[in-house]
């Protein structure tokens, strides 16, 4: 294995406890719109997509670069729009929950 | 510097999540996350533009990345800005099933570009084949699996379990046959077996789903968000970058935690969830005819209201498809200026999603220290004058307590130890559990069959004549 390959397994690993210790005790109120938003976050494959738009060589390619590119950014898009419409509405009134 | 920037994107959705995880930091928590993406974002931008510039042989397609941008940032905004609040969780489902597609698609251009670019004889390091496979395994399975719990959730497809020939075994072959796909792939640098392992997925994702019952979806959504995290991390082994491997494990790990949490709501373990085919015995016709019901009007239901001192609103899944959350506040505030005090009980799974209740009821103005939980509202019950159900079912369900039940041992709201219970619904049909409800023939049970709106409207014209 590449030392790059290697390096991306630690990353990798250490990333996947960060995200186990971050999601501690949610409230349910919570659940939908921090899983929209964790939905939302999940669209970082548009790294991945720009990569693959930006070098595409010859017209399939071209296809799914293009493919790529629209799917990530519906998942960007709609996804952190969407949770900021349902917690709009959360924050008009005072938190008053025991 | 590209490596720094995006570990920079990384503590922006790190910091993001975790704000997510609590009422007063929520909105703040996701903006930091989508500030996150835009630094990822403008990142890439510029290290593909310099890329180009150091070779001769690349040039940067922009017209292909503003094309796709411009084409799935207008079908992303118009979708999130259009929903309305009662499909919310459908349209998640959609979002993340467009997610896996992307990580899968990003996979196959990797592998599309080896062979025109560099050549069919060259190729990527075995380790790194394998994440081809499981990036397209993956994501292809998260985008079938989502639209199919789309499916259920908008009704187009049945949300009672759907049993399969061979029940998980079934699944199983199919995870044998990707297995043997993706050898095929890798070890005889074959292509055409990455085309077939997709095909499969998209049939595993549709099988996969389908067993499970409508009521469930919630679970199985977060479960596919949780696995689209990981077809993003193993999207970002196969073009070598460390911002996806980052924030996909992130996903990956915190929407599986979520997962298990949402399963703890509902009293069962994830393996029950997806392989239980939940109530597929119950599923037959229920032949509820001959059983007697209390029908009552909305003014019946007003007079038992207008004199109650203490009235518990237990909202379902009925009040947000007739969209009634406002007409319940309505009732509610003239119910307060008659002096009866009024309180919210919301079931971990009222709705098609977790705290789908509460984001319903946070449109309409409820304050939030009268919605209870479930502890918090159950010892209260004993003490209620009238609990009124509005197109609740499944979690109001009494045979929850009884062993040999399908949904025994779902923690349920004992609204049946209250003094009145009026239940608002269409009719006596089964909810998603697809089992009937014996609160419904109580004696002390007054049915009112409308749809949800119209009878709080009623009600609540007929308590102001009283």
């Amino acid at each position: 294995m590449s030392p790059e390959f290697i390096q991306g397994i630690v990353v990798f690993v250490l990333a996947a406890f960060i995200g186990f210790e971050v999601i501690s005790k949610v409230p349910p109120t919570l659940h939908t719109p921090l899983m929209s938003g964790a939905n939302a976050i999940s669209g970082i494959t548009i790294v991945g997509a720009i990569i693959a738009a930006a070098f595409a060589d010859g017209a399939f390619a071209i296809i799914l670069g293009i493919l790529a590119m629209a799917f990530a950014m519906i998942n960007v898009v709609g996804g952190f729009l969407v949770t900021d419409r349902m917690l709009e509405m959360f924050k008009k009134k005072p938190v008053v929950k025991k | 510097m590209t490596a720094l920037l995006y570990l920079l994107s990384g503590v922006l959705f790190i910091l993001g999540l975790r704000g997510l995880g609590s009422p007063r930091t929520a909105r703040r928590g996701n903006q930091i996350a989508a500030v996150g993406m835009l630094v990822a974002s403008v990142v890439t931008l510029v290290y593909v533009f310099d890329q180009a510039r150091q070779s001769d042989a690349l040039s940067v397609l922009w017209w292909v990345i503003i094309l796709g941008a411009l084409i799935g940032g207008a079908i992303g905004a118009v979708l999130a800005l259009k929903v309305q609040m009662t499909s919310m969780p459908e349209l998640v489902a959609a979002f993340n099933g467009f997610g896996g597609g992307a990580s899968a698609l990003v996979a196959f251009a990797a592998i599309v570009a080896t062979d025109t670019i560099v050549g069919a004889d060259v190729q990527y390091a075995t380790e790194t084949e394998v994440t081809v496979a499981l990036s397209i395994a993956i994501g292809v399975v998260t985008l079938s699996g989502s639209f199919v719990a789309y499916g259920k959730l908008k009704g187009i497809i049945t949300g009672k379990p759907v049993a399969l020939p061979g029940g998980p075994y079934f699944n199983l072959m199919l995870v044998i046959l990707m297995t043997a796909a993706s050898v095929w792939a890798i070890a005889f640098n074959e292509p055409m077996g990455y085309w077939i392992l997709a095909a499969i997925a998209v049939v595993l994702g549709v099988t996969g789903v389908i067993p499970i019952g409508g009521a469930d979806m919630p679970v199985v959504i977060s479960l596919l968000n949780s696995l689209s995290g990981v077809a993003a991390a193993m999207a970002g082994f196969v073009i070598g970058n460390q911002g996806l491997i980052i924030a996909g494990a992130l996903v990956g790990a915190a929407g599986f935690i979520l997962t298990v949490q949402m399963s703890e709501a509902m009293n069962r373990s994830i393996a029950n969830v997806l392989f239980a085919g939940f109530g597929t015995e119950g599923a037959a016709p229920i032949d509820a005819g001959d059983k007697p019901v209390n029908s009552a009007t909305p003014e019946d239901v007003a007079i038992a209201l207008a004199y109650a001192q203490k009235v518990i609103i237990v909202p379902g899944y009925g009040l947000a498809v007739a969209q009634a959350q406002h007409a319940v506040r309505e009732l509610a505030t003239a119910l307060e200026d008659r002096d009866v005090v009024v309180e919210y009980a919301i079931h971990p799974v009222a709705g098609r999603m977790p705290g789908h209740m509460n984001v319903l009821l946070a449109e309409a103005d409820v304050p939030y220290d009268v919605l209870l939980d479930l502890d918090q509202a159950n010892p209260k019950f004993p003490h209620t004058d009238v609990t009124l159900i509005v197109g609740a079912n499944d979690v109001v369900n009494p045979s929850a307590r009884e062993a040999g039940s399908v949904i025994y041992g779902m923690p349920i709201l004992d609204v049946d130890l209250a003094a009145t219970t009026v239940v608002i619904k269409r009719s006596l049909s089964p909810g998603f559990a697809g089992i009937d409800n014996p609160l419904f023939y109580m004696p002390s049970t007054l049915m009112l069959f409308s749809d949800a709106k119209v009878a709080l409207e009623n009600i609540h014209d007929a308590l102001i004549e009283l």
